[in-house]
């Protein structure tokens, strides 16, 4: 070989690592201005309703499209409602499920169970929508809602959460569903979390003769709070986040005049799905993108709080979603 | 010593323990079974009600008007085309973003900014990306496009394929790495051809994974593809998928409508959950 076409060899490599190394920075670069354009492009697109309306957007509960008289609370209720809902139901829940997988199964079971609660968190939302729609609902309304509302009726404070046509739609069956879409995901996180505290703080407790309960309450909990709270927060991020299966059940409508959890209501995402591609420029259009800013807010402030506790617990760990 | 009370009282304490423990474990089973339930209730249903509207017409005839005859083929081609061509543009951005985090650059406030951002991404309602897409593209070229779910659809593939091979790549020896460059390996051949070639099974599950998760998505599709009554390969021009064929069939009153939602929820979760399982299998031996 001459020696200019050993020069241009060992030149070669730098420049291709040069082209390389910016093909991966430019990626790397436009996924961290993903965040920023869509924060900037909600924000443009919602600017006639936050000028119009300011923060009393979040405090009006009229939602006129024809009059154009916008206020968001309603779908904002909503949405908190089914979300906490969702996480009163899910969070023991998983907790037993995280317990069970990591204290109590038999090994040769870890993997299949693990597996098949991963996969709920695999079904599509829309499955779950018309699933909750067509067959959880009526089974809902018939075996849980009359009977509540019939032992409830007269009493005072309670019977008001259980007033409402028991029609298997509404904010508790969008909360059960939601419920069950956010196991895994909370689930997932404190088996993971469960995992790693250090085998030998269990086993000293173990020989100390403490039960399966007392190590799991007194040592692994103290151990991985962080991780846990982390672990709800990202189910609440998914919960206030989820569209289609809401949108199956809550039932739309836009009023907010009871406290019955049988009531159909509205959330932020069930508004947008169902009202946008309808919505004409303009106002309501705005109003809408004014409400898909509140919620990616909302679900941005959750999950950041989630990623900054997990990550205290998990430095170096393979993290899952 | 002790005395006999103090040992009375011990024996009780370890009965309420056990006892506890036993009620606690007992609850944990009941957690376990209450989740595997709904699975199944889920899934059986599934089955039992999207079999019964499976037929070939299903597969071989376009959407049809209410109450007549038809499928669902334009909606399975829609979806398969952008769930494709999505993935087509979201992996290879999504591949070399992780290769960035994991071999050029781990510790800056850069990478950092960016992880944390991608985790953000990876978890945000997929309605805002909707939202972003329609004002972004839909409003301007004022008209719903399959070009428009392409895009939405991809940026929900990135944040996903990035989390995995970033993690997978990670999971690669340096010793690897050092070897090649000790060869005098230029940067962009060893991390093609040794640690990507390493991590590949990992990789690929990511991909996968995306693929099954875009699949059933719909929310980022009602504003930015649209649907479609007819066939369309034009992506120009609102396209069906079969998400949003289900949303709209499943929420009519016509009874020929809803048996095709359920077919088609049948038809995309078995695709899902076979996506995910055919994943499970790629990285068994890994783990």
């Amino acid at each position: 070989m001459t020696q200019t076409s050993l020069k241009k060899q060992a030149r070669s490599g730098p420049m291709a690592d040069k082209v390389f190394g910016f093909f991966a920075k430019l990626s790397a670069v436009i996924t961290l201005s993903l965040l920023a354009a869509i924060l900037t492009s909600l924000v443009i697109s919602a600017w006639p309703a936050i000028s119009k309306y300011g923060f009393s957007f979040l405090t009006s509960t009229v939602w006129d499209p024809v009059q154009e008289d916008f206020g968001g609370l309603v779908m904002i209720y909503g949405t908190i409602a089914t979300s906490l809902i969702a996480l009163i139901i899910a969070v023991p829940v998983s907790f037993g499920i995280a317990l069970f997988l990591t204290e109590l199964s038999p090994s040769w079971l870890k993997r299949p169970l693990g597996t098949a609660i991963e996969l709920l968190a695999a079904v599509p939302s829309i499955v779950y929508g018309m699933w909750g729609l067509l067959v959880f609902g009526p089974v809902l309304a018939e075996y849980v809602q009359m009977p509540l509302q019939a032992a409830f009726a007269g009493v005072p404070f309670l019977g008001a959460f259980v007033s409402g046509p028991p029609v298997g739609i509404g904010i508790l069956s969008a909360g059960i569903i939601l419920a069950i879409m956010i196991i895994p995901f909370i689930s997932a996180v404190m088996r993971d979390v469960f995992e790693v505290t250090p085998p030998l703080l269990k086993e000293s407790a173990y020989g100390l003769g403490a039960t399966t309960w007392e190590v799991v309450s007194t040592v692994v909990l103290p151990y991985t709070k962080a991780g846990v709270i982390g672990g709800i927060m990202l189910g609440l991020g998914r919960a206030i986040g989820e569209t289609m299966a809401v949108t199956f059940v809550i039932g739309n409508f836009n009023q907010l005049d009871s406290l019955s959890l049988f009531q159909a209501a509205n959330s932020i995402t069930s508004a947008l799905a169902n009202e946008f591609a309808e919505a004409g420029e303009g106002l309501h259009q705005a109003a809408l993108m004014y409400l898909g800013l509140v919620l990616f807010f909302i679900t941005f402030v959750i999950l950041s709080l989630s990623k900054l506790l997990l990550s205290q617990l998990r430095k170096g760990e393979g993290a899952k979603t | 010593m002790i005395t006999e009370q103090q040992r009375l009282v011990r024996v009780q304490k370890f009965a309420t323990r056990k006892r506890v423990n036993i009620i606690a474990t007992t609850l944990a089973l009941m957690a376990m079974l209450f989740g595997l339930f709904w699975l199944f209730w889920i899934l059986i249903e599934t089955v039992r009600l999207g079999i019964d509207g499976l037929t070939i017409a299903t597969l071989t005839q376009m959407t049809p008007p209410p109450n007549e005859e038809g499928g669902l083929a334009n909606a399975i081609y829609g979806s398969f085309l952008m769930v494709v061509l999505a993935t087509c543009v979201g992996t290879p951005i999504g591949i070399m973003a992780g290769i960035y985090l994991a071999e050029f650059d781990t510790k800056s406030w850069f990478a950092s900014t960016t992880r944390f951002v991608n985790d953000i991404l990876l978890s945000a309602p997929s309605i805002v990306i909707g939202l972003f897409v329609y004002a972004v593209v839909v409003s301007r070229f004022k008209s719903f496009s399959g070009y428009a779910g392409i895009m939405a659809l991809s940026l929900i593939v990135i944040p996903v394929v990035i989390r995995t091979t970033e993690n997978m790549l990670q999971l690669v020896p340096a010793g690897l790495r050092e070897a090649a460059y000790a060869l005098g390996a230029p940067k962009w051949k060893v991390v093609l051809s040794i640690t990507l070639t390493a991590a590949r099974a990992g990789v690929i599950t990511g991909v996968l994974l995306a693929v099954a998760r875009i699949a059933g998505e719909t929310a980022p599709l009602l504003f930015t593809a649209l649907s479609n009554q007819f066939w369309t390969s034009s992506l120009g021009e609102p396209m069906a998928s079969l998400p949003v064929t289900i949303f709209k069939f499943a929420m009519s009153p016509y009874e020929n409508w809803q048996k095709l939602a359920w077919a088609g929820v049948f038809l995309i979760t078995a695709a899902v959950l076979a996506l995910n399982i055919l994943a499970r299998i790629l990285t068994r031996h890994k783990s």
